[in-house]
């Protein structure tokens, strides 16, 4: 690889470009979820309302799994751990800030996005009342970003990749997973803290651009991890992915 | 991507390459950004917004906070913990339902 002076070149225009970037960066990114009390309530209440069909969708279908799919139990399991794993390891990003990934990509592709929105939001929830990390006013709004929009993204990206290609459909589901995340999250602090001059697109702008930076490497990560837990299942419990449906329609 | 097959999975050296590659994307900010205590993004978030709306107070109080960083790691250890336990279960459970299964053939999990 070093050897070749073009790909050396590029690889040195990539870095060049990302210290760059993390020096504009002072400010910090919005990363992760909002905090406690610091949404305004009508927008609390307002992502409270949009999150709670899902909920209420995501319930029905679990309690549909549990009586009539027994047998998929472990594997909900393995989703839920998946997404408890992720969301506690804060890593390091080259803005010189720690996010997390969400690991809902996975339980997406292996159960759709409904039951994610019920399992992520439980992640979420042990956060607010544990570690006061998120909160419970903030808890729509995160569930919203994190355990439907991510979720839904996913889902709709393993549709219609998995025909092309397996692998990139499993890593684009997740990686994409993380991003829309952390978007909607942007999208959301800008709509409650609209920008005094540029409004909420300067608001975005603003947000979205510093955490792009942040999340892109983290989302790539978040990528990886999903493709080697999907991998280890395929080896290990191939029966179960195909009861599920999820080896079905790919390449 | 040609090489994905319906049921084939990756071969070790691409294992081995993607854990690789999540390695340097971890510690490569490390190493490049040298000065960076690397604070979590959501306890700076509230400082930016402080920034745009200077008069935002939160109006509702967790109701129950660490009493510190050294107790916050704890729990969130504790939340990695239960996640990697019950993956490593299962790994390990279908392991040994397969070593168990009278053909030794990967098939249908007994009913």
């Amino acid at each position: 690889m070093i050897s070749k002076p073009s790909l050396r070149r590029r690889t040195m225009q990539i870095a060049t470009i990302t210290v760059a970037l993390s020096l504009l960066a002072t400010r910090p990114a919005h990363a992760m979820h909002i905090m406690e009390g610091f949404l305004p309530w009508p927008w609390a209440l307002f992502w409270w309302l949009m999150t709670l069909p899902f909920w209420i969708w995501g319930v029905r279908r679990l309690v549909f799994l549990m009586r009539e799919r027994p047998e998929t139990r472990m594997m909900l399991g393995v989703a839920g751990a998946f997404t408890f794993v992720l969301s506690a390891l804060k890593l390091p990003s080259v803005t010189g800030s720690s996010s997390h990934p969400t690991g809902t990509g996975l339980g997406a592709i292996l159960f759709g996005p409904a039951v994610m929105s019920v399992i992520g939001s439980i992640a979420l929830l042990f956060q607010a009342l544990l570690i006061a990390h998120g909160g419970l006013t903030t808890l729509g709004a995160n569930a919203f970003s994190m355990a439907v929009v991510g979720p839904f993204v996913a889902w709709g990206v393993w549709r219609m990749m998995r025909k092309r290609s397996l692998w990139l459909a499993v890593f684009l589901a997740a990686a994409l997973a993380n991003l829309s995340t952390y978007v909607v999250t942007s999208a959301q602090l800008a709509l409650a803290y609209p920008d005094a001059t540029s409004g909420f697109i300067g608001a975005l702008m603003k947000f979205g651009a510093i955490f792009a930076v942040t999340q892109i490497p983290l989302a790539i990560s978040e990528g990886i991890l999903t493709v080697l837990l999907f991998n280890a299942l395929q080896s290990n419990a191939a029966a179960e992915l195909r009861s599920l449906g999820a080896l079905e329609n790919v390449a | 991507m040609k090489d994905a097959k319906p049921s084939t999975s990756l071969s070790p050296w691409i294992v081995l390459t993607l854990i690789a590659l999540f390695a340097l994307l971890t510690v490569a900010p490390l190493l490049w950004l040298e000065n960076s205590e690397f604070p979590g993004a959501d306890a700076l978030a509230e400082e930016a917004i402080q920034e745009i709306a200077p008069d935002v107070e939160p109006w509702f109080q967790p109701l129950w906070e660490p009493p510190g960083s050294e107790t916050e790691s704890l729990l969130f250890a504790l939340q990695a913990a239960i996640g990697a336990g019950f993956i490593g279960y299962f790994f390990g459970w279908q392991r040994g339902r397969k070593e168990a299964a009278p053909t030794g053939r990967r098939g249908a999990p007994p009913a």
